[in-house]
């Protein structure tokens, strides 16, 4: 694989998708919190019906990246991102976006289980009401439909009613995620969802992930070196800002294209 | 290569690296002293390559057990994968050059009373001589990781391909000529197979020591198969 030379002189490798159609593609996107630069020149492609991993040190900007995804940003003032994000081709980055419609395509799953305070049924229901106006049977269905998928339906079925924050930690954050696949987005973000779970926690949300990736696109940010190997088709490896290197999975994890990938993923850093 | 942030990890790939020198160096010598015995007709020797057999043995299931632990502790990737499953499978290459070396040992006691005409044993140890360096430089490129010594290695294949060619020619003349001969000439036709095939061994480690270091297979390279296996 041929690598290039970066403005940091970084060694780079951005492999395109081959043959694989992209849901998103992420050009030349800078970012911007005030003064800081957190993303510089960031072009990628996102695959559709495959699992992206974003991996790299605290503060390569993974999650920055995430959250442009989606303009999580635009709830704080004083960030902001430049370039182009296209979605099916449409830049989100446009002043025009609807951002409720946006986020409703995109949607996100946070490091710690986020469940609101109230019954598990209403969790999993209260987005769907914000867009769509289902009769109960119809309701009842897409509820059933999402613990599902989530792989929570059989854990939580007898007691729907119950309390979202009575459940276990991994079942809160599966329950998170049954919450934002309700509303059927198109793309799912997911930030570190494992990081606050037990492994046989982890490795249900990673098989959920692995299910989930037929009817979503997914992009998951994790420090887990072993858990974007496991779920994920195309890694990308950023460090201080700039994509560094992004490719299939197994390529990435058996021979990585550049030393600085190398050394990060097989524990040399610095 | 840059120190792993956890050092036992360096220290685990260091007494891999180690014990793999090590067999390198006891398979090498056995192929040596094989070939010594033949060649002088040295019983003791000969019966000293046979008895130390063992110890490659043990230490291939040594190195396979390190490699097997290294994968299981610390979930190599990368290069450091490539090493573990290298160093496993270079193992069972070089203890396979072990055997043969030994099975080249019995045949020089078989033949050791016989009297063989220098002709016939010359050829056979030039062959035996060029096959131990190919081993013993392939075990050097993975000692020090040398890409130049494994293309080296990987393009001589040929030579040691044609030296087994000729004395497999050289033999048939001598047996058709003198069917006295035929007993040890059906001895040293299979010395000759032997040493050929720990030249194909050397060539597999020479590939394996490319694929530890560069993460990519070398294609399949030219074979001679005209004496037919």
């Amino acid at each position: 694989m041929n690598t290039l030379q970066t403005a940091n002189e970084f060694e780079t490798s951005i492999a395109s998708l081959e043959g694989v159609e992209s849901k998103i593609d992420i050009r030349n996107l800078d970012f911007f919190y005030g003064k800081g630069r957190a993303l510089k020149a960031v072009s990628m492609p996102i695959a559709k019906n495959r699992v992206t991993a974003l991996i790299g040190p605290s503060g390569c900007g993974k999650s920055t990246l995430l959250r442009t995804l989606n303009r999580m940003y635009a709830l704080y003032p004083g960030q902001r991102a430049e370039g182009e994000i296209l979605l099916d081709g449409e830049n989100v980055l446009a002043a025009r976006t609807d951002l409720a419609r946006l986020r409703a395509r995109v949607g996100m799953v946070f490091q710690k289980p986020t469940p609101f305070p109230m019954s598990v049924y209403d969790n999993v229901a209260y987005g769907v009401r914000l867009y769509e106006n289902l009769a109960k049977a119809d309701m009842d269905a897409r509820v059933e439909e999402s613990l599902t998928r989530a792989a929570l339906w059989d854990e939580v079925k007898d007691n729907l009613k119950g309390s979202g924050l009575g459940l276990s930690g991994g079942q809160q954050q599966r329950l998170c995620v049954a919450r934002c696949v309700a509303v059927k987005p198109e793309v799912l973000l997911l930030d570190e969802p494992t990081s606050a779970l037990d492994p046989i926690s982890s490795a249900k949300l990673e098989e959920t992930v692995t299910q989930l990736k037929a009817d979503h696109t997914i992009v998951i940010v994790t420090h887990n070196l072993g858990q974007a190997a496991r779920v994920s088709d195309y890694t990308g490896f950023m460090y201080l800002g700039e994509l560094v290197e992004f490719g299939p999975t197994d390529a990435v994890f058996t021979r990585p294209a550049t030393r600085r990938t190398s050394d990060y993923i097989t524990g040399r850093f610095g | 290569m840059e120190q792993h942030t956890v050092k036992a990890f360096d220290a685990d790939l260091g007494q891999l690296a180690e014990a793999m020198g090590r067999l390198g160096g006891l398979a090498a010598s056995e192929v040596a002293d094989a070939i010594t015995a033949l060649a002088h007709r040295d019983g003791a020797l000969a019966q000293a390559v046979i008895d130390r057999d063992h110890n490659l043995d043990t230490l291939e299931l040594e190195i396979e057990e390190r490699a097997v632990r290294l994968v299981a502790l610390r979930q190599p990737v990368a290069v450091d994968l490539r090493r573990a499953l290298a160093a496993m499978k270079m193992a069972a290459n070089l203890e396979r050059c072990g055997d043969l070396a030994k099975n080249i040992a019995k045949r020089a006691l078989a033949v050791g009373g016989s009297e063989i005409p220098e002709p016939l044993i010359r050829p056979i140890e030039r062959m035996g001589r060029l096959v131990l360096s190919r081993l013993e430089t392939a075990m050097a490129a993975y000692a020090s990781d040398d890409l130049v010594r494994v293309t080296e290695v990987w393009t001589q294949d040929r030579e040691v391909d044609e030296a087994y060619e000729s004395v497999f020619r050289e033999l048939l003349t001598y047996m058709m000529g003198d069917p006295r001969l035929i007993t040890a000439g059906a001895h040293l036709l299979f010395v000759a197979k032997n040493l050929e095939r720990i030249g194909d061994h050397a060539t597999n480690i020479a590939e394996l020591v490319h694929y530890a270091i560069t993460g990519e297979q070398l294609v399949a390279r030219p074979k001679i198969e005209t004496v037919g296996a």
